[in-house]
């Protein structure tokens, strides 16, 4: 009984002991690789991801790095991140200023993505999402300036949806007009070709990743002409005609300012009986 | 015979010849190098046959072979994939099903080629030490990377997996990535013997899995005729597999059926005796002594 449980017990500890050691060690290994994951997962500006792209912590679990996208760009625009590149390795991206999506209409990469990381649902390029412009630099922007540079506008694959010029005063001549490239959300892809044809030395208008470039009102505001048309009138009603509220007594006119009014029923100039002098009641106190 | 002891399989090219006491070893070098090949003409000479990686390639645009380990990852993450990435994953296992669950680290996997010469200069240089880490760590890694895929919610251990690492590289440029396998095969040169291929690599214990139901296995039909010189030993990469089966310990069959055996087949190049063949995991027929020692030197 005694020889028997002996080596047991040792062997039970031994056994104990190896066990805790390789978890340990392996645990270390795996708390490592896990945070160095969670890093990745916050996708550099510079980097596009192609189109149909899920969101970055959906991508991270579907892309699994095959490159068949990279290899069905008939533009080559696409690489797959490197260990030393600061997104995760072996996923694809392309940088909008080097070579922009060319938006082809049958979405090759897309379809050649195996495993749907790319979404397949995406039919329409001009559906897609990849990242939104911006125009980063009005110091540098040439319209800003006051020039007729347009190129970000005219190179826009979605022209004049994605992209339109907002005319604005140029206060600094006082008699010409900006022309201000203004992106809409709701119709810029992120193709990047705006950024990759700005003529400036840096780009001026880039594209980032949606999470970086868009922001998001709270949830309780509500625009008041939406909501007006939503109703199909004024939420307030009804709508109360504008109109000047005078000190009782006095009118307004263009050019000659206040001037006590004369009803055609009020007493002659000079007042009242029993007023301290010819002030409209208004101005006498008591009142206010 | 000269005084200097001899290296592993050289009872066997002066029994057989060199050519012979090689074959498996070059057929499974031009399975490595020509795999690799058909991955690098697209990118080297445009030729299309095969575009992808090891993760998920696809063949003449009909063929698609997915790494079943890796959608396993993106499963515990909580992603399931389409329909022509588990296709591909299907068509995978059930080949390695076949022909043996860690052929695929000793016939396909581009790392192998890396730790193979890191070994054969171990021995060149005569580097005795090693590091003691058990064998089955592996299976604490496969067991880490499937927690932390399905912890953080990605495919992270494929961010720093030398396997895939490797063969994306070769294929679509290395980068840094260089220093890791310079790290894994110095790791397998200075710190320990069959270090990263034999005790830690996960993607190799995943395969083990799969070869635990494998059909094509390695028989020892003439282990009777085996005259302990031990070169099938010296040779193996997992070589506590050997044992049971060539001294028949517990009434082990003249098969090798334990997980971990690769189908490398170098046992049976360097067995003078011709104890080793390839077979399927069905076949236990064991050739009798006395047409063994008939059969054996000619």
């Amino acid at each position: 009984m005694d020889n028997e449980t002996k080596p047991s017990a040792a062997a039970r500890r031994q056994f104990l002991a190896d066990t805790a050691r390789m978890a340990c060690g392996v645990g270390l290994l795996g708390l490592g690789v896990g945070l160095y994951a969670r890093h990745a997962r916050a996708l550099p500006p510079a980097a596009i991801r192609p189109p149909g792209a899920l969101p970055e912590t959906e991508f991270s679990a579907a892309c699994i790095r095959c490159g068949l996208c990279v290899r069905d760009c008939p533009f080559n625009i696409l690489h797959l991140a490197k260990p030393e590149e600061p997104l995760s390795t072996g996923t694809p991206y392309f940088v909008a200023r080097q070579l922009p999506c060319e938006m082809c209409e049958d979405i090759p990469c897309v379809k050649a993505c195996p495993t749907g990381a790319l979404d397949h649902s995406l039919k329409d390029i001009n559906k897609s999402k990849m990242g939104l412009a911006v125009l980063v630099d009005h110091e540098t922007c040439l319209n800003f300036l006051g020039l007729r540079c347009d190129i970000c506008y005219r190179i826009c694959p979605v022209i004049d949806k994605a992209i339109t010029l907002d005319p604005q005063t140029n206060a600094r001549t006082g008699k010409h007009t900006l022309f201000i490239p203004t992106v809409h959300s709701d119709q810029c892809t992120g193709c990047g070709k705006c950024e990759k044809a700005c003529p400036t030395e840096v780009a001026a208008i880039k594209v980032f990743p949606l999470y970086m470039a868009k922001g998001q009102l709270s949830a309780h505001y509500r625009l008041g002409w939406v909501e007006k048309e939503k109703a199909g009138g004024s939420l307030v009603a009804p709508d109360i005609e504008h109109r000047y509220n005078m000190p009782e007594g006095m009118k307004y006119e263009s050019g000659k300012g206040l001037s006590p009014s004369a009803p055609p029923d009020a007493p002659p100039a000079g007042g009242p009986p029993g007023s301290a002098s010819g002030l409209p009641k208004a101005f006498q106190g008591g009142k206010l | 015979m000269s005084a200097e002891p001899s290296r592993p399989g050289a009872e066997a090219i002066a029994a057989k010849g060199w050519l012979a006491a090689h074959k498996w070893l070059l057929l499974r070098r031009t399975s490595q190098f020509g795999i690799l090949l058909l991955f690098l003409l697209g990118p080297w000479f445009g030729l299309w046959i095969v575009k992808g990686n090891l993760s998920f390639s696809y063949t003449l645009n009909v063929l698609p072979l997915t790494d079943p380990y890796v959608i396993l990852q993106s499963l515990l993450a909580r992603q399931v994939p389409e329909k022509l990435a588990l296709t591909g994953v299907a068509i995978i296992v059930l080949f390695y099903l076949l022909v043996g669950g860690r052929s695929y680290c000793s016939w396909v996997c581009p790392v192998n080629l890396l730790t193979d010469f890191a070994y054969w200069l171990r021995v060149r240089l005569g580097i005795k030490g090693s590091a003691h880490i058990s064998r089955p760590t592996r299976y604490w890694m496969l067991g880490m990377t499937l927690a932390v895929a399905a912890l953080t919610g990605s495919i992270a251990w494929e961010m720093v997996n030398p396997v895939s690492m490797m063969h994306r590289g070769l294929v679509f440029g290395l980068g840094l990535a260089w220093a890791v396998l310079l790290a894994v095969f110095l790791f397998d040169l200075f710190v320990m013997r069959h270090g990263w291929c034999g005790h830690l690599c996960p993607v190799g214990a995943f395969y083990s899995l799969v070869g635990k139901l494998s059909l094509t296995r390695i028989r020892l039909p003439a282990r009777a005729a085996c005259n302990d010189c031990m070169d099938c030993f010296a040779v193996c990469p997992e070589p506590q597999v050997i044992r049971p089966a060539l001294k028949a310990i517990g009434g082990t069959p003249p098969l090798i059926l334990e997980a971990n055996c690769t189908n490398c087949g170098r046992c049976i190049d360097v067995c003078s005796k011709d104890v080793f063949a390839f077979g399927t995991r069905f076949n236990t027929t064991a050739v009798p002594v006395a047409n063994v020692a008939q059969a054996a030197p000619k």
